[in-house]
């Protein structure tokens, strides 16, 4: 790639970094009334004396410029404050409990992606008036199905069935491979599955386009085999929308795995950001939502790059 | 009508999601109880001839429950999908049209707001404004913005580029005459297909938030409230949490059906895409 253009991308990340911090910084300005009193009001007394120390600390009783600063002075060094009740650094609370949440959202989408690929190529084979539809409805619904609902009714399923099976809880991969990822199954396909119809679908219908361009036709004439004309020819069209939209599923199914997590009784990132809103503590659910997005943003910037690497459309 | 004669999957998606909207918008002269009324002697029971998909923990009519759900769910989306139609899709066309720095403005500002992941910027919203149908509306509206101004921008810039849109300027039409009376009536297709499809998504945010305690607040019945309260009695009777999850599914079903199948009668060139 050439450097011009990596340097333009690099500038377009590092704006919309500063942008969202920005939009971040301005959450807790935002709340209506005073947001100090609101979040002494969670565990204490409210008196005028702690709501002026819990401003000073927070450093609300300075300028909006110097307040800012401070902020993403601090974070960039990787100090993000203490926790309002625990006094722990809110940066070691979120290192805690993101491994459950990120562990998930990548089990899942390996499991939806991973299997997009073969389901979608079958799915491709299929075809008439009734495939058609069949497979439309199908696809449909796995798409519209609450993940959270499918993690009960498999929690439902699995206890009836296997009452001895131990499918709640999170156990940490250090202490137990086995377990961890055994634990972490049910609800990677509960968040996977609305992944898997949207993915295979769109394989579908790009293997459906390339499977009568020029290129495959001659792959077929060359006398190529059929397993080669499918996933070496005609898949290779569909790899861009997939990467791309493997991209936006991640933020949906990060979004998603909270949700989940609630059902499964996961202590990740859901946990840490609902007992925050609920202890009103705004400092540590800032900094849970600036770190999370930031990853996210800095992830679809690999896979844009990724894209250039695939596609030498886009490199020039 | 002809339309609908041959297209039996747009018809079917059509008459499901207006018996849906029907009842939600009836839900009061529809549901065979009180959603607040409690039957104690029927606690947890499963369905029976008196209530057809069981009772809550309060003895509550589940049926009822999840047709006043209905209301409270497509309430909150519809007004939500329907605001952020309106600031993203003009957001959008204003920029298609003026191209330039206005256009490269409004869409970096796009951009930044798309960089969030929709569930955690909606939490996000609704944690500053404070818990509450409202405000959940507000932050599923702030979140959608972005994606109908991307949505309406790409197809604006081809209508914007159009000989009729020349012709338009080239008497002297102003240009809010221009984008209201020549651009916005061709991307009728588009805003059709984009916000059946969008209300569908949603319909399971507004269902995510509410399951949170983020979204509807009891006592008020939300389909995403009941999955959470029902998961408690879960081995107890699972039939509060099991038919108000299959309600939400049924909606959102009903509506992404519906985009999917405006999206084949209207552009057939976008057939199969996501």
């Amino acid at each position: 790639m050439p450097l011009r253009l990596l340097a333009n991308r690099l500038l377009d990340l590092a704006l919309v970094l500063f942008c969202v911090s920005a939009i971040v910084f301005a959450m807790i300005r935002l709340i209506p009334g005073d947001a100090v009193a609101i979040m002494l009001g969670a565990n204490t007394e409210v008196t005028p004396e702690r709501v002026a120390a819990l401003r000073a600390r927070i450093g609300l009783d300075q300028p909006l410029v110097t307040q800012y600063l401070a902020w993403i002075g601090a974070a960039l060094r990787g100090d993000f404050g203490t926790s309002l009740w625990t006094g722990r650094p809110v940066i070691a609370e979120i290192g805690a409990q993101v491994w459950p949440t990120v562990q998930l959202t990548v089990l899942a989408l390996a499991l939806g992606a991973g299997l997009a690929i073969p389901t979608g190529v079958l799915m491709a084979r299929l075809r008439g008036r009734f495939a058609d539809g069949a497979m439309r409805v199908i696809t449909v619904a796995g798409l519209t199905i609450p993940s959270f609902w499918l993690g009960i009714v498999m929690i439902l399923a699995l206890a009836t069935l296997a009452p001895n099976l131990q499918a709640l809880g999170y156990v940490p991969f250090s202490e137990d491979p086995l377990g961890n990822i055994g634990r972490l199954l049910l609800p990677a396909i509960a968040l996977g599955l609305p992944i898997l119809a949207n993915l295979s679908r769109l394989v579908r219908s790009a293997m459906l386009d390339a499977l009568v361009q020029d290129y495959v036709r001659t792959a077929r004439a060359k006398g190529a085999s059929e397993r080669s004309v499918l996933y070496k020819h005609a898949l290779r069209n569909a790899q861009i929308p997939f990467v791309t939209s493997v991209g936006v599923n991640a933020g949906y199914l990060l979004g998603g795995a909270i949700v989940v997590e609630q059902v499964f009784a996961i202590p990740g990132l859901g946990r840490l950001i609902l007992g925050a809103i609920a202890d009103r503590n705004y400092p540590l659910l800032q900094a849970a939502i600036l770190v999370v997005t930031c990853g996210f943003v800095v992830m679809n910037f690999i896979v844009d790059l990724l894209y250039a690497v695939i596609d030498p459309r886009v490199r020039n | 009508m002809d339309t609908l004669r041959r297209r039996p999957l747009l018809a079917f998606a059509l008459a499901f999601v207006a018996v849906q909207a029907l009842m939600a918008v009836f839900a009061g002269q529809v549901a065979p109880y009180d959603p607040l009324k409690q039957d104690i002697l029927a606690r947890l029971k499963g369905p029976s001839a008196a209530h057809w998909l069981g009772a809550d923990q309060f003895g509550r009519d589940v049926l009822s429950r999840i047709i006043h759900g209905w209301r409270a769910s497509l309430a909150v989306s519809v007004a939500a999908v329907g605001a952020a139609l309106l600031v993203g899709g003009t957001l959008g066309i204003v920029a298609a049209f003026y191209r330039g720095w206005i256009d490269r403005i409004l869409m970096r500002a796009m951009d930044v707001l798309f960089a969030f992941p929709v569930l955690l910027l909606a939490i996000g919203i609704v944690a500053v404004l404070g818990p509450q149908s409202s405000t959940a509306a507000i932050a599923i509206a702030v979140v959608y913005t972005p994606i109908f101004a991307r949505l309406l921008r790409g197809p604006a810039l081809v209508v914007c580029e159009s000989d009729y849109v020349m012709g338009a300027r080239a008497v002297g039409a102003s240009d809010g005459r221009i984008m209201l009376m020549h651009v916005l009536p061709n991307l009728a297709s588009v805003v059709l297909v984009q916000t059946s499809l969008l209300l569908s998504s949603a319909i399971l945010v507004e269902a995510s938030l509410s399951f949170l305690g983020l979204g509807v607040q009891p006592p008020t019945p939300s389909l995403g409230l009941m999955l959470s309260e029902g998961r408690n009695f879960l081995m107890l009777s699972p039939w509060s949490a099991v038919f108000s999850g299959a309600a939400i599914l049924v909606l959102a079903f009903g509506l992404n059906l519906l985009g999917d199948a405006l999206r084949d009668t209207l552009d057939p060139r976008l057939r199969g895409q996501e």
